[in-house]
């Protein structure tokens, strides 16, 4: 079985771990603290991978699978850190009927990472989000703060050749 | 009481009793799918709907209670039409593979898609995800294309082994049973107990087949194929060919045995008896000498398996012994080899197990008495026992009783009941007691450890020597009891320990009962009886004096405890990690 997880190794700082612990501290022996917890860890990690999720786990003293099954319930929550580029791709009513759906597959196969994954060299990351309110520029698609708007398949190698370092 | 109506008949059900155990008490069987008692009433499946007068929609059973003068009604063509539907839809995302599929005939969907006149049309053709199937295990295998996200083995997992390492993954339609970051099984703490394997209504989750094996070693000529079948195979066994649950078939089961062509019959009871040898004396020696205590038993892989992982802090407390599995084997390719003139890699030990955690332990470090030489060879299951009883064609019903072949067949009433809860103890008390006070034991029944309750603790005076002692079936028991001795809050000198509850005769290798068996028959007590019963029936009840063990002590081991014993019986255990 392949695991679940991206390849870029885990790198947390001691001043992180203390922010989480306290984050345990505070909700630990609360009904439904999980996911406060969670949703806090993510803040302080901007993902939650497997090291992480273990220390929740062993922390609230319940399995890991629990923790590891409610972060791939929701799909706020990320096991995958960020690129160095984060691309968003719109999925919203009007960029979709454009065809950024189709975008957004092109880009998963470009960059050989599935829906909210990250390239094996950390650069880049590839999530859909929500209409960003640029309907007029559809299909749009987002590259950190940059906005790319009216894009067809054949924009898509010109931008991403755009982030090279 | 609450008066209601079921099938416009009136009855009676106690209070806060839901429509399902109502509907079982008038005798009618409302079918299940999720629904196990006290661990999963979850309402999940849908399956077991039925209509309630003035309700908006059909409601289930299982989690809905009844209330005074409640109309019900558990077969009418909107429920029936329902379940059908329900399972259509579950069939939709099923591999339908039901031929080669190794529930087939004892499946629990299969069965209701009879019952309810489901026929392999496919009513909804829709996306159909191919999971691969995890076969990272030695013991099981998981194959999600027959899954149908009841979540009976997650709760067999959580609730009653507390380990937790299975869970559903993603969400919606997406959902699938699993393990953390997608692991293999055989990548996280699990402990190869088989309860979710006993739970799962379809072929989802199975046992490795070891069997193909076993068929190539007998028809192997070179080859001297001994099989030992544990206390508990006998107590199930029976239930494969149409006996009731609690049937002793140990003699029947031992003409099978012979007629499948095993060289020698053998009875692990015998490496019971021996393991109490051992074990009664590491206690004695532990107890008067200032060892370290209390002593945990160690027979069950599983447990052993969930102390290196869960407990690591009382490895030191595991008594060194062998299982009796592993014992047997030592013996048989030791002493039994040297006493025939047979070559000890021409043996192949064969052991039947009430146990998947079997198959686990005997490819553990520290299970060679011969170097390089594994003690036991093959284990499996008694589901596998039976399944080559059937391919062989032999009638089990009509075989005739037969005993088992000497010197290793031969066991006493203490070595049987080793496969229930307390079993252990009570044959090692036996043992120790009478070692440490040199009388013969007016009272050979230790009531206060017999029975299926989780935890039972007792303390016997001898001598004016206090022994406090605790017994513990199932896991999610063990921590409990585990958690205040490791606190100190309960000081014990003997603990006895099995993974499954009830024991060894509730293991996940015996044979699979469904659930409406499962939530209206206690099998732990029912397969219990039997060796209770074979106990009080037996001449010899107490290890020590069985007269095979005396002489292989006599010409072999010399006493227990001794090098020798150290060499070939007693292994030791490390710590592992949670996750790989």
């Amino acid at each position: 079985m392949a695991l679940k997880q991206s390849a870029i190794p885990f790198a947390g700082t001691a001043e992180q771990e203390e922010l989480l612990m306290a984050v345990i501290e505070k909700h630990k022996g609360e009904a439904g603290g999980l996911m406060p917890v969670l949703h806090e860890a993510q803040e302080i990690y901007g993902y939650l991978p497997i090291e992480v999720q273990n220390k929740i786990a062993s922390e609230l003293n319940i399995p890991l699978e629990k923790v590891y099954g409610v972060v791939s319930f929701y799909s706020q929550f990320s096991i995958n850190p960020k690129g160095k580029y984060k691309v968003s791709v719109c999925l919203g009513t009007a960029c979709y009927v454009k065809g950024a759906g189709n975008l957004y597959e092109k880009l998963k196969q470009k960059l050989g990472v599935e829906d909210g994954g990250i390239t094996d060299d950390g650069k880049f990351s590839l999530e859909a989000c929500r209409c960003i309110g640029a309907c007029g520029l559809a299909p749009v698609l987002t590259v950190n703060d940059e906005v790319y708007g009216r894009l067809t398949e054949k924009d898509l190698d010109t931008i991403l050749a755009k982030y090279k370092d | 009481m609450v008066n209601i109506k079921i099938n416009n008949i009136a009855c009676q059900a106690p209070e806060g009793s839901t429509i399902l155990e109502a509907a079982r008490m008038a005798g009618i069987k409302i079918p299940t799918l999720c629904y196990l008692k006290e661990i999963n009433a979850i309402g999940a499946c849908r399956i077991c709907v039925v209509e309630v007068k003035g309700a908006r929609s059909l409601v289930a059973s299982c989690v809905h209670p009844i209330s005074e003068g409640m109309e019900i009604f558990t077969n009418s063509p909107t429920v029936l039409e329902s379940r059908k539907m329900t399972l259509q839809l579950l069939l939709s995302t099923h591999d339908r593979k039901c031929l080669s599929c190794v529930r087939s005939g004892k499946c629990e969907l299969q069965t209701l898609c009879h019952e309810l006149g489901v026929d392999d049309e496919i009513a909804y053709e829709g996306e159909n995800p191919e999971f691969e199937i995890d076969t990272s295990s030695i013991h099981m295998y998981r194959d999600n294309n027959k899954c149908i996200n009841c979540r009976r083995c997650v709760a067999a997992c959580e609730k009653t082994q507390g380990i937790g390492v299975i869970g559903a993954n993603e969400r919606g339609f997406a959902t699938f049973i699993g393990s953390p970051f997608d692991m293999g099984l055989a990548e996280t703490a699990c402990v190869s107990c088989g309860q979710c394997i006993a739970v799962c209504p379809t072929g989802a989750l199975a046992e490795n087949d070891n069997t193909a094996e076993v068929w190539e070693a007998l028809s192997d000529p070179e080859k001297v194929v001994i099989v030992q079948t544990a206390p508990a195979v006998r107590a199930s066994l029976g239930e494969a060919f149409g006996y009731d649950i609690g049937t002793n078939v140990e003699g029947k089961m031992v003409a099978a045995l012979r007629r499948l062509g095993f060289d020698k019959v053998f009875d692990t009871n015998f490496g019971a008896d021996l393991t109490i040898m051992e074990e009664a004396n590491e206690f004695l020696e532990r107890f008067q000498g200032g060892g370290t205590l209390p002593m945990i038993t160690s027979c069950s892989p599983g447990w052993v398996r969930f102390c290196e992982a869960y407990f690591p802090n009382l490895i030191p407390n595991l008594s060194s012994c062998k299982s009796p599995q592993q014992m047997f084997g030592a013996v048989t390719k030791t002493y039994y080899a040297e006493k025939m003139g047979i070559d000890p890699e021409n043996i192949v030990t064969v052991s039947v197990m009430p146990c998947t955690a079997k198959k686990f332990e005997l490819c553990r470090d520290g299970q060679c008495a011969v170097p390089d030489i594994q003690d036991v060879d093959i284990s499996i299951t008694t589901r596998e026992l039976a399944r080559m009883i059937d391919k062989a064609g032999l009638m089990f019903k009509e075989l005739p009783n037969e005993g088992y072949d000497n010197p290793l067949g031969n066991y006493t009433g203490a070595g049987a009941i080793f496969g229930a809860t307390g079993g252990v103890m009570e044959a090692a008390l036996r043992t120790a007691v009478e070692k440490l006070t040199g009388e013969t034991l007016k009272k050979l029944d230790f009531e206060e450890v017999r029975g299926t309750k989780g935890i039972k603790t007792a303390s016997y005076t001898i001598d004016g020597t206090t022994i406090k002692i605790a017994v513990a079936s199932g896991l999610a028991n063990a921590r409990k009891l585990l958690e205040k001795v490791s606190s100190g809050e309960e000081k014990y000198h003997f603990i006895e320990i099995m993974a499954c509850e009830g024991g060894c005769v509730n293991g996940g290798g015996q044979i699979i009962q469904p659930a409406d068996v499962r939530n209206n028959i206690d099998l732990r007590a029912e397969r219990a009886k039997v060796l209770y019963n074979i106990d009080s029936a037996s001449k010899i009840r107490k290890s020590h004096e069985n007269p095979d063990i005396i002489e292989l002590y006599n010409n072999y081991l010399g006493k227990p405890g001794s090098h020798r014993a150290h060499e070939i019986l007693h292994t030791c255990y490390c710590e592992s990690h949670l996750y790989k």
